[in-house]
């Protein structure tokens, strides 16, 4: 499951003691930090964990919101051209055996890549 | 057993004509044998579906009342071409809007005309005695129009280079996004749907010939601009009216730091008329070779990485220099189906007969470059041959002295050898102060990532990598990486100075 953290700028270190307490491996996929809006980290973390570190975390003080969509595919625009999926590292773009664009929203780390990459504006994200 | 165009023609009539598409007939012809196919198919349906930037289409408004003649025309602030009659125009596909933002262009306008979207009509006239008015804007839609004609220069390309990239950036062309270091590969076209790759020697597709064009009844018109048969390179000029188009078969797009562009669908029925239809139309993806590119060098021709077929694509892998390398499409498989699938469904229902060439296209004819007179400026010509360098083992004080001595920003910095290792410029001595005991020579503080250029580059490659690394100055360097000159952002001012070229 993926995690957005939003902590100010002025947190410990949230994350690493979470981990230390709960002894769960957090994986950061990526971070990001602003002069205005703080810093903010999207995370793995296993789906049966999840609940037990969104407590966790907005206990140390951080604002914690699940990933139910990195990335948004709007079928519409979409012509299964599949500019993305060679630019996307993390594998969520594919064919199936019609040559339809296939979408696996959850292993997306909203990097934005795709996003740049479609010719038709058929994919979105919320930026990190 | 030859057929004839006619046989083939009362077939459709009545209903009995067998049709396939191209990607069936490899499996047919194995089955049946050449001969066997021939009885068994009578036309092949072949289709594409991608970016075909040069596109557009002509348009008559009608006259307004008082007339003007339309010398300077925007189409939802997309610029289109003034110098036809008074209210006649050409709009391409690849112009971009001028007020809005550079993903809306002339292809977007197409398309907003075919999904029936009301288009701001804007233009300009001198005046003269037959045409008083100056002026016009008006909201128009397709249906208002009295003709929409699309004619596209350039369609259907028989084959696409595909495209990699070594250099340390990440590029954005036509060919869409290119990860650095060979990341990635694009590519483009249907494989062994596509139209030509079918009749390579031009036997069938020619003018006059029947098509689908942007989900339209259309024909070819005759040979596409820059069709360059010798090398497998034919393109098509092609036809159709916009009132018969419909978005499921065109669609604006827009590729990200290149500009706007078209994504037609075009096919192509074939008359199976004898053993060399059969055998061209038995052509397979693992038959059509592609060659990839490096789109790193920013040349006309660019240097050959290798050489795979659309089989090896469509896998989504590659092998390039022993690393597996993931590869992606530009242009639609599934739509380029679609296309072939509404042709044969057209012909199927009696909908399109099929006819040959009026006029043939030259198989042998091949594309020459532009002739040029004026030379490039080449980076020798502008370049400052005076150069202040420094050595890495140097401490920053010395640093500071000739950065100033030299009145520069930049210094590029030396090893023993006298070979180009890195730049320091007066932001790094800056910081170099600000943290005096971390930073005590040259080499602690010089970027050594330095983006280099060459006596013999052309000014426009040069110009291009200071404005996409944002940097003010390149080290000219030789072949053993001697740095022998500089070129700073402001000497590309001399090209411009009257009198010529400086230094």
């Amino acid at each position: 499951m993926k995690l957005l953290v939003k902590l100010s700028h002025r947190s410990r270190p949230i994350i690493a003691e979470v981990v230390k307490d709960t002894g769960v491996l957090i994986n950061v996929d990526r971070a990001r930090s602003d002069a205005h809006e703080g810093e903010e980290a999207l995370v793995d973390v296993p789906d049966e964990f999840c609940r037990l570190i969104s407590e966790k975390m907005r206990g140390l003080g951080a604002e914690v919101s699940i990933l139910e969509e990195g990335i948004r595919h709007d079928r519409d625009e979409c012509v299964d051209c599949g500019s993305c999926i060679s630019v996307c590292p993390k594998e969520v773009f594919s064919f199936n055996s019609e040559w339809e664009l296939q979408v696996e929203t959850k292993r997306c780390i909203l990097c934005g890549r795709c996003v740049i990459a479609c010719p038709h504006q058929a994919l979105s994200n919320n930026e990190i | 057993m030859d057929k004839t165009i006619d046989e083939i023609n009362r077939r459709i009539r009545e209903g009995s004509a067998r049709v396939v598409t191209a990607d069936e007939m490899p499996a047919i012809v194995s089955e049946l044998g050449e001969e066997g196919a021939l009885k068994e198919v009578d036309v092949v349906t072949t289709g594409t579906f991608g970016a075909m930037c040069s596109s557009g289409a002509f348009l008559n408004f009608g006259h307004a009342e008082p007339p003007i003649k339309m010398e300077r025309i925007w189409l939802n602030d997309v610029d289109a071409y003034g110098g036809l009659a008074a209210v006649d125009t050409y709009i391409g596909a690849t112009n971009k809007s001028v007020t809005r933002a550079e993903s809306y262009g002339g292809a977007h306008v197409i398309e907003d005309f075919i999904a029936g979207k009301a288009i701001e009509l804007r233009a300009q006239s001198s005046g003269s005695d037959c045409y008083p008015r100056r002026n016009i804007t008006t909201e128009i839609r397709l249906e208002d129009l009295n003709q929409a004609i699309m004619v596209n220069p350039r369609n259907a390309y028989q084959r696409y280079d595909g495209a990699t990239n070594t250099s340390d950036d990440t590029l954005y062309t036509y060919m869409g996004t290119l990860l650095p270091h060979s990341g990635n590969v694009t590519f483009s076209g249907a494989g062994t749907l596509n139209p030509l790759c079918n009749d390579p020697a031009l036997r069938l597709i020619g003018s006059g010939v029947p098509i689908l064009l942007g989900g339209a009844p259309g024909m070819v018109v005759g040979e596409g601009t820059q069709h360059s048969s010798a090398g497998n390179f034919g393109t098509l000029m092609t036809t159709a009216d916009m009132n018969d188009m419909s978005t499921d078969f065109l669609r604006a797009a827009y590729m990200y730091r290149y500009g706007p562009t078209l994504y037609m669908g075009v096919g192509v029925p074939l008359p199976v008329l004898d053993i060399e239809v059969v055998r061209r139309t038995a052509i397979r993806d693992e038959d059509i070779p592609v060659s990839i590119k490096d789109y790193g060098v920013p040349s006309r021709s660019r240097p050959l990485i290798t050489q795979v077929s659309y089989a090896d694509l469509k896998t989504g892998r590659i092998e390039l220099n022993g690393e597996e390398v993931r590869t992606s499409s530009l242009s639609s498989y599934r739509k380029a189906l679609q296309v072939a699938r509404t042709l044969k469904q057209w012909i199927e229902e009696g909908q399109m007969t099929l006819c040959l060439p009026t006029r043939r296209l030259d198989p042998s004819k091949q594309v020459k470059p532009m002739r040029e007179t004026r030379k490039v400026a080449l980076v020798q010509e502008i370049m400052q041959r005076k150069v202040v360098t420094i050595k890495e083992d140097e401490e920053i004080p010395e640093a500071a002295k000739k950065l100033l001595k030299g009145e520069t920003n930049h210094l590029p910095v030396l090893n023993e050898q006298g070979r180009l290792v890195g730049v320091v410029t007066t932001f790094d001595v800056a910081k170099a102060v600000a943290h005096p005991e971390r930073k005590v020579r040259v080499k602690d503080v010089m970027t050594r990532n330095v983006i280099t250029t060459r006596c013999d580059e052309p000014v426009d490659i040069a110009a291009q990598k200071l404005d996409h690394h944002r940097i003010s100055a390149l080290p000219v360097v030789d072949a053993q990486n001697q740095c022998i000159a500089i070129l700073h952002a402001s000497d590309l001012g001399k090209l411009f100075k009257p009198g010529g070229q400086g230094a």
